[in-house]
């Protein structure tokens, strides 16, 4: 029995730490020009919450969500821009940033010449680019936070799902990109992730659409992530987030697989 | 040099891109501590040959053991033990020299520690030293390819792949990657390499094998494929008249076999200076005369033609 599980837990093992030594290059390529690009990340979806979610909120009212809880409009739209700030922190670094690597840089033809394989380059820059989707999360709580959109116990709880999210869009942020074939397709990307910003219950309860469309809304991922969030966040009671989670883990499973095959046939040819 | 163990063993090994074949059942063996090179024009079927030596390009066909594993399935275990070259440099532009070789020694598990030593030492090897902080992208050419180079031997490979090192590189600094490299084979590293340069195969190489259209034309060390596929000496005769055409069937009894060129014909001989007397007995005038050794360019340009396949 040893003699099965060892080596398969060796192998587990180096794949993870050959994982991790992708990571690692991604920490030692900061340079300060990105630290600007990571704080922009920040500060969009904060200043759509001071001026759509304070600012709108102001004229709108408080809102009542499907369970019966009465909250804010401001409370309403932080947590939507919590997932999407999730979202975009991760679309960034799987979709530009892995493209021009693997396209234009040809890093992974340098790294594939190493023990490392092309399912654990995909595992490890997910790792970087939750790093980064992380940090934009854990800020955004604590605003929240201050600004009393929410209570300290409930952000603790938000963070992981928040990090959940960020997997979630990663793998399929990375998986769409290695169908890209130019720069020229990720404004087709963009739009699509715009789409998904303005009509995934993050403005307007989904509830107010017409049926069809609302289930075409419902079956979204951001709205599935917007969804999860504000039930950890500002609304009560009720289950249904555990779909949620179900859901996300699922595109997660499906991205990662996707994008470390096609990266295999790119890479190995 | 013969008298290792086999490290790379290839029976029957086929690439093919669709409907092209790129390499169509070619045997190689190269053992330890031998500088092996792959000869051929363009588009040979060279570089194919070394990525799936390398382990990143799945063979379509044949046999192909390193270092006794399948590439397939122990890709892993097998590139721990290479070092790649690839012809065009993959350096990684956002880090520094240092932390390309420190960053590339990471992805084979080396520990940090040993990862900063080793590229001190390496980098000092390949006369960058007083480069090492500083950005890949204003290297030289020359000093980008000393770079790789040195990136192939973080992990203190078995083996070391050579996809054209030195094309593309002024005198000084082929010169200097070919003393590095020579160094590298007297500490007993066995050295694989592709090259359309001749003067490097006959530097570098113990053995070598010709590649042409997927195949391998020819194989043996440099002075064995010049004495079967060439003379000793050459002699070139170069004629005033605006056709060399008109003197070759003079000459053909001179030599083992005459090529006529534009611009002057060549009689491969066993004797050059002996023939030179010969063109005067029949009463030629060459206006230019050279007699040189036959070389493994002769060789090459025998065996795969003079015509341009890019």
């Amino acid at each position: 029995m040893v003699a099965l599980v060892l080596p398969r837990l060796v192998d587990v093992s180096a794949a993870s730490r050959r994982s991790a030594s992708v990571t690692e290059r991604n920490v030692a390529a900061l340079r300060s020009v990105y630290w600007l690009l990571l704080i922009s990340g920040f500060v969009e979806p904060l200043l759509y919450l001071l001026s759509i979610g304070v600012g709108v909120g102001a004229l709108i009212g408080d809102l009542t969500l499907p369970s019966g809880a009465v909250v804010t409009y401001a409370a309403f739209v932080a947590p939507a821009m919590l997932a999407s700030s999730a979202m975009t922190g991760a679309l960034a670094e799987t979709t530009f940033n892995f493209f021009g690597k693997m396209k234009y840089m040809k890093l992974y033809d340098g790294v594939i010449a190493t023990p490392v394989q092309p399912f654990e380059i995909a595992l490890g820059e997910l790792a970087w680019a939750m790093l980064r989707g992380s940090a934009y999360s854990a800020a955004f709580l604590v605003v929240m936070v201050v600004m009393d959109l929410t209570a300290p116990a409930r952000a603790l709880a938000a963070f992981p799902a928040a990090v959940l999210v960020g997997f979630a869009f990663g793998a399929l942020g990375m998986a769409i990109s290695t169908f890209m074939r130019s720069w020229q397709d990720f404004d087709l990307m963009s739009s699509a992730q715009f789409i998904l910003f303005l009509f995934s219950g993050t403005f307007v309860p989904a509830e107010a659409y017409p049926t069809v469309l609302r289930w075409l809304v419902e079956v979204t991922p951001l709205y599935r992530a917007v969804h999860l969030i504000r039930a950890l966040t500002v609304d009560t009671g009720g289950w249904s987030w555990t779909l949620d989670v179900l859901y996300l883990l699922t595109v997660l499973a499906a991205g990662l697989l996707i994008a470390a095959r096609r990266m295999g046939r790119l890479l190995y040819k | 040099m013969t008298t290792g163990r086999p490290l790379i063993q290839a029976q029957g090994l086929v690439k093919r891109f669709g409907d092209f074949t790129a390499v169509d059942g070619i045997d190689v063996e190269v053992r330890a501590g031998e500088a092996f090179g792959f000869l051929g024009p363009n588009g040979a079927g060279k570089s194919s040959t070394m990525r799936m030596i390398g382990c990143t390009s799945p063979p379509s066909g044949g046999e192909l053991r390193i270092l006794g594993m399948d590439p397939v399935r122990d890709g892993p275990a097998i590139r721990a033990r290479l070092g790649v070259c690839p012809q065009l440099d993959n350096l990684d532009p956002e880090l520094t020299v240092r932390e390309n070789l420190t960053t590339y020694a990471r992805y084979f598990g080396i520990p940090r520690r040993v990862a900063r030593a080793r590229a001190t030492e390496l980098l000092d090897f390949v006369q960058l030293g007083d480069r090492a902080d500083s950005k890949v992208e204003p290297l030289s050419g020359g000093m980008k390819r000393r770079l790789t180079i040195a990136r192939a031997l973080v992990n203190e490979p078995d083996i070391v792949l050579l996809d054209e090192p030195t094309t593309g590189l002024d005198p000084q600094a082929r010169h200097l990657v070919w003393e590095r490299l020579f160094r590298l084979k007297q500490q007993g590293v066995t050295l694989v390499l592709t090259t359309h340069y001749m003067d490097e195969a006959e530097q570098l190489c113990d053995r070598l094998v010709v590649m042409d259209g997927g195949r391998i034309v020819a194989e043996g060390s440099p002075r064995a494929l010049i004495e079967r596929h060439a003379t000793r000496e050459v002699v070139e005769l170069r004629f005033a008249a605006e056709s060399q055409e008109a003197f070759a069937g003079k000459l053909d009894a001179l030599g083992e076999r005459v090529e006529v060129l534009p611009d002057r014909i060549l009689v491969y001989v066993p004797d050059g200076d002996a023939a030179v007397a010969e063109v005067a007995a029949l009463g030629l005038h060459p206006a230019n005369v050279l007699v040189r050794r036959g070389s493994l360019e002769d060789v090459f340009l025998h065996l795969t033609g003079r015509t341009l396949v890019d």
